[in-house]
C-alpha cells in the first residue's frame, strides 16, 4: 500500500468513522454511509493533511477513495 | 487564551456596536469589523482588551478571505458570526437603479453568504457555532421605497433557514434577529412625518434602543439557546407580529 493510500484512508475512517478495512475502490456516500456535508468535510481534512487546496470543482469530483488517492498523488 | 472569539460585522456605531459590546460583557474575545481604518480604529478603543476593529469591506470577497484568515491565524476560529453590516439606498422602484439595486443585495446579502462560508469550515471542524443574522421587520412586511433592502432582508431569512438545515448535525445554529424602527444614525435620516406615523402604529409607541437588539443577539449566542436554529427573532415593540 503506497504511503499516500495509507494516509487518505486513514482520513476517510477518521471521518466517516468507519472501522473495517476500506475498499480503495469504496464509494463515500454508496459504500461509506457518508452523506454531502461528510463528504465536504472530507475534502477539507485531505487539504489539511496533504497540505492543498482542493477547488470546489475538482472536490465535487471525488466521490471514492480511488479518486482523492488519484487527485492526492496529482496535485499534493 | 481561553476566551471565545465572536466575529461581528459593520461594529463601529448603531446596532453593531451595540452587540459588540454585548458580546465582549458576556466574555467573549470580539472582533468588530468597519469599513475604515478609523473606524476599525474606534472599535480597537471602545472594546480595549476585548477585543479588536478590523478594517472589512464586506462587499469584496478578497477582502473577506483576508480578514477570516487573518482572525483564523491571531485569535482562532470565530464560534460566533453577527452578520450585521448594512446599507440602504432608498429610492421607489420605478426611479431605482441597477447601481441601487446592486450594492444592497452585493453588502446586505452577498456579503451573508460570503462570511458564512468562510467561517463555516472553523465551525463545522469545530462542532459548534453560531451564525446570527441581523435583518430587519422591513423584510417581513416589506416598505415602499426599500425594494431593494426589503429583499436582501428577507433573503438573509431564507438563507439562514437553509443554512441552518445544512449544518445543524455539526451543532452549528442559524438564526435571523429582525429589529424593527430602532434609533440609529439610520433611523434618523427618515422624515419626521414618516416617525409619527411610525409611532402611532408601534404598541410600545416608541423606537427601540439597540442594546435591546444586542441582548437578544446576546441570547441567540448564549448556551441557553443551543435548540434554536433557523428562528427569526422580531424585536420591533409589536409593529410587526408574524
Amino acid at each position: 500500500m503506497s504511503n499516500v493510500e495509507e494516509r487518505v484512508k486513514k482520513i476517510v475512517a477518521e471521518q466517516l468513522g468507519v472501522k473495517e478495512d476500506i475498499a480503495t475502490d469504496a464509494s463515500f456516500v454508496d459504500d461509506l454511509g457518508a452523506d454531502s456535508l461528510d463528504t465536504v468535510e472530507l475534502v477539507m481534512a485531505l487539504e489539511e493533511e496533504f497540505e492543498c487546496e482542493i477547488p470546489d470543482d475538482e472536490a465535487e469530483k471525488i466521490t471514492t477513495v480511488q479518486q482523492a488517492i488519484d487527485y492526492v498523488e496529482k496535485n499534493a | 487564551m481561553t476566551k471565545q472569539i465572536a466575529l461581528v460585522t459593520g461594529a463601529s456605531r448603531g446596532i453593531g456596536k451595540a452587540i459588540a459590546e454585548r458580546l465582549a460583557e458576556d466574555g467573549f474575545f470580539v472582533v468588530g469589523t468597519a469599513t475604515s481604518d478609523n473606524g476599525a480604529d474606534s472599535i480597537s478603543a471602545y472594546l480595549t482588551e476585548n477585543g479588536k476593529g478590523i478594517k472589512l469591506d464586506v462587499a469584496d470577497p478578497e477582502s473577506i478571505a483576508e480578514v477570516v484568515k487573518a482572525v483564523n491565524d491571531d485569535f482562532g476560529t470565530p464560534a460566533v458570526l453577527v452578520n450585521n453590516a448594512g446599507i440602504t439606498r432608498d429610492n421607489l422602484l420605478m426611479r431605482m437603479k441597477d447601481e441601487e439595486w446592486n450594492d444592497i443585495i452585493t453588502t446586505n446579502l452577498t456579503s451573508v453568504f460570503r462570511m458564512s462560508k468562510a467561517v463555516l469550515r472553523g465551525m463545522i471542524k469545530a462542532r459548534a457555532g453560531r451564525i446570527i443574522n441581523i435583518s430587519s421587520v422591513v423584510g417581513a412586511t416589506g416598505n415602499a421605497g426599500q425594494a431593494n433592502y426589503a429583499a436582501a432582508k428577507a433573503g438573509m431569512i431564507g438563507f439562514a433557514k437553509s443554512i441552518a438545515k445544512e449544518v445543524g448535525s455539526r451543532n452549528i445554529t442559524v438564526n435571523t434577529v429582525a429589529p424593527g424602527f430602532i434609533a440609529t444614525d439610520m433611523t434618523k435620516a427618515l422624515g419626521e412625518d414618516f416617525k409619527n406615523a411610525l409611532l402611532a402604529s408601534i404598541p410600545l409607541s416608541r423606537l427601540g434602543d439597540v442594546r435591546e437588539i444586542a441582548h437578544t443577539v446576546s441570547f441567540l449566542a448564549s448556551e441557553g439557546a443551543a435548540y434554536i436554529t433557523g428562528e427569526t427573532i422580531h424585536v420591533n415593540g409589536g409593529l410587526f407580529m408574524p
